[in-house]
């Protein structure tokens, strides 16, 4: 694909993240962070946010599995996971984590585990958009092309 | 940091090169922030556990300007960490969360969070957080006021053995302090030169004596009702001015209310300089909270215990007005039930290993008077003060001292009390405090105490306490001789184990709990304490080298001319 229509892609898919509501402010935050000194510093933190996420994730699934649920922990690892995901500015996620916070108070391992469903969807979502996204700036770096600011 | 720069030069810079330390569990935002406050220039170390934070503080304490750490943390709650921070190294701290509740900001505030961030952080808020390090120097030295800049300046760079840890005072932050300090100062001088009635007045060293005077005056006229006038007049000192008087006063009035203020205590950082830190490695400080109009009293405590290497410890207990609480530590701040006349409390915390020491808790003799004692507790990791603490209530009220903090194990409480070196002969037998006390026991393996204290009057020193004797703390004494009035001492205990002195030392975490107001954050050799102290009584700071194999740390170092202490204690 040639360059311009790359550049095209790219900003139309960015902003539709940001209207869908995928990503906020903070990964623009991110963005503006990067520079010539560390050119790759959005993707490793993103990629941090992927490995941390999945680890929260499964003792998520498995503390929730327990006979006995210790909901202190899981609202534990809840306010983990929003914390993260605010980091990077995936908005989504964060706001299930929200309501999954509130299950956790009120002990309603039902909706814990809706929300656990839901965090998880939210989280392959966005995981793989962001990986979409920096597909789309290889190419255009390939293409000799400099990726679009936003800002 | 420090290298010499011109000033305009030197003023731009700042607060580039501020040495923060950062603590997150989260790796993210660990990673985000650290490229932040690079980018505001400043000089960043990351931490993802709270331990690690705390360990690398107290290795390196000089090195840092301040703190920023989450609130929740698995290891260690991130208010947990502040308090610690805050008692032992005093520097600022910023706590972040996600979590905005005002409840959480509150607690934050409570525990002395020098400013609560939401996350996520934008960069406009961290590139301000200079202003809380400039502030926090602003009000120390603000406490020395009557001294010029330069002064405080020198000691401050002189007090630090360490070259490289001149980092309380660097060339820009100078010479902004400098410029404010001179619009203060220009006022003063253009008073004194325009007024042909001032007299240069001669500096007026307060001395143990004068400040003894002083205190009876305060004493006999009612705090309340007190006037420099009247002073003056009870006094009745030749060449004294009611100025001199005034001003000595007002100090007296600040520091009070600077105890009163403390709540919970930003004690850690007074003397305690990193260099201090280094050498005597223990410390632990004499909080006194005391009640209003009480006379001024100097309550000495000894204790003994055999085979202490060395003893000696100040303990004087003044009978502060306005003083009406007790907030020995911010651990135990929201322990009202500490609240209480004439109390003392002094944290000792062994990390090391304390099979038994024979509790013996001292009653004072009377009503008001202070008691202090020791708190010991096996060996715990990261173990710090706050985890043991004592509440000392007086006897006769009903109280029952608060150990909700303790850790698992049963804390330990010894009663020390401190002697007058040379006076052994009004020692009194130290009766058991309220059966309220859980019985411990504990054993030192051998203590030695490294003293500084101010002392009031040379004839009645201070106290000395002496944890002398083989694991047991015996005999304790009350030493009641001296009804000098005093402001409460910081002073540093090293506890060494006799066995193996560096671990023991490494072990022991004993803070300083308590602040002298005028020597805040300032170590300074000791005949530059008494030139800088001119107005300052008591707070005169003698260190009795009491460990034979302690390093002298040079500071607050007196010749101790007219102690007999030391002879008597090494004797």
């Amino acid at each position: 694909m040639e360059l311009g229509s790359l550049q095209r892609r790219y900003i139309d898919f960015t902003s539709a993240l940001f209207r869908e509501g995928f990503l906020d402010n903070q990964y623009t935050q991110l963005q503006q962070l990067q520079d010539e000194s560390n050119p790759e510093f959005v993707l490793e933190v993103v990629t941090l946010f992927f490995e941390d996420s999945e680890k929260l994730l499964d003792e998520l699934s498995r503390t929730l599995d327990q006979q006995v649920v210790d909901y202190k922990k899981v609202d534990a690892h809840v306010h983990q996971l929003k914390g993260s995901s605010a980091s990077i500015g995936a908005q989504r996620v964060k706001n299930v984590c929200m309501a999954f916070r509130n299950c956790c108070e009120e002990r309603n391992q039902e909706g814990c585990l809706r929300c656990l469903q839901q965090v998880r969807q939210e989280y392959f979502l966005v995981k793989s958009k962001l990986e979409t996204l920096f597909r789309l700036e290889k190419q255009i770096l390939a293409a000799g092309g400099s990726v679009p600011v936003l800002w | 940091m420090g290298n010499p720069l011109p000033s305009s030069r030197a003023a731009e810079a700042f607060p580039a090169g501020l040495r923060v330390l950062i603590v997150d569990d989260d790796p993210t935002w660990l990673k985000i922030l650290e490229k932040m406050l690079r980018k505001c220039s400043y000089q960043v170390t990351t931490c993802s556990l709270a331990t690690d934070a705390l360990h690398i503080l107290r290795e390196r304490k000089a090195r840092f300007d301040i703190v920023i750490s989450d609130v929740n943390m698995p290891d260690m709650d991130g208010f947990k960490l502040l308090e610690h921070v805050g008692l032992e190294m005093d520097l600022p701290v910023i706590m972040m969360s996600i979590d905005g509740e005002t409840s959480r900001v509150m607690k934050g505030v409570q525990h002395g969070a020098c400013d609560y961030l939401l996350k996520p952080v934008r960069m406009k808020e961290l590139r301000n957080i200079w202003q809380h390090v400039y502030r926090k120097k602003m009000q120390e030295l603000k406490e020395v006021e009557t001294h010029s800049i330069d002064e405080v300046i020198n000691i401050l760079r002189n007090g630090s053995e360490d070259i490289e840890d001149r980092h309380l005072i660097d060339e820009t932050e100078m010479s902004s302090m400098r410029k404010r300090k001179d619009v203060d100062n220009k006022e003063f001088v253009d008073q004194e030169l325009n007024d042909p009635s001032t007299v240069k007045k001669a500096r007026v060293v307060w001395s143990v004596d004068l400040h003894q005077k002083f205190v009876n005056a305060v004493d006999q006229i009612g705090f309340d009702k007190v006037g420099p006038k009247k002073i003056l007049d009870l006094m009745s000192v030749p060449g004294l001015t009611r100025e001199n008087v005034a001003s000595h006063l007002q100090k007296y009035r600040l520091y009070l209310s600077r105890l009163q203020k403390q709540n919970g205590g930003t004690c850690g950082g007074n003397m305690q300089s990193d260099h201090i830190n280094k050498t005597i490695k223990g410390k632990f400080g004499l909080k006194s909270s005391t009640n209003v109009q009480q006379d001024w009293e100097l309550t000495k405590y000894a204790c003994t215990t055999e085979n202490f290497q060395t003893h000696g410890i100040v303990a004087n207990a003044a009978h502060v007005s306005e003083m009406n609480r007790v907030a020995p530590a911010q651990v135990i701040a929201s322990k009202k039930a500490l609240v209480n006349d004439a109390q003392l409390g002094l944290f000792l915390s062994f990390k090391g290993m304390l099979p038994s020491i024979r509790e013996k808790a001292c009653k004072p003799l009377h009503d008001e008077r202070p008691v202090m004692q020791l708190m010991q507790y096996p060996e715990q990791e990261n173990y710090s003060v706050l985890e043991g603490y004592s509440c000392l209530a007086n006897p006769d009220r009903d109280h029952e001292p608060c150990f909700d903090h303790f850790p698992s194990s049963q804390p330990l409480i010894t009663s020390a009390t401190c002697t007058n070196g040379k006076d052994m002969k009004d020692l009194y037998e130290m009766k058991p405090l309220q059966p309220a006390m859980p019985p411990m026991a504990c054993t030192i393996d051998s203590v030695s105490i490294q003293v500084k204290h101010g002392l009031v009057n040379l004839q009645d020193t201070g106290a000395i306490c002496k944890l002398e004797g083989s694991p047991s703390i015996e005999d304790c004494y009350l030493d009641e001789t001296c009804n000098q009035g005093c402001f409460p001492l910081t002073y540093e205990v090293s506890l060494k184990s006799k066995s193996d002195s560096d671990s023991m030392l490494e072990d022991l975490h004993l803070y300083s709990v308590q602040k002298l107001s005028y020597l805040e954050n300032v170590s300074c050799t000791g005949t530059e304490i008494y030139q800088y102290i001119d107005s300052v009584p008591i707070t005169e700071v003698q260190r009795i080298n009491l460990c034979e194999d302690s390093e002298p740390s040079g500071e607050y170092l007196y010749d101790p001319v007219d102690y007999s202490i030391d002879e008597y204690l090494f004797s």
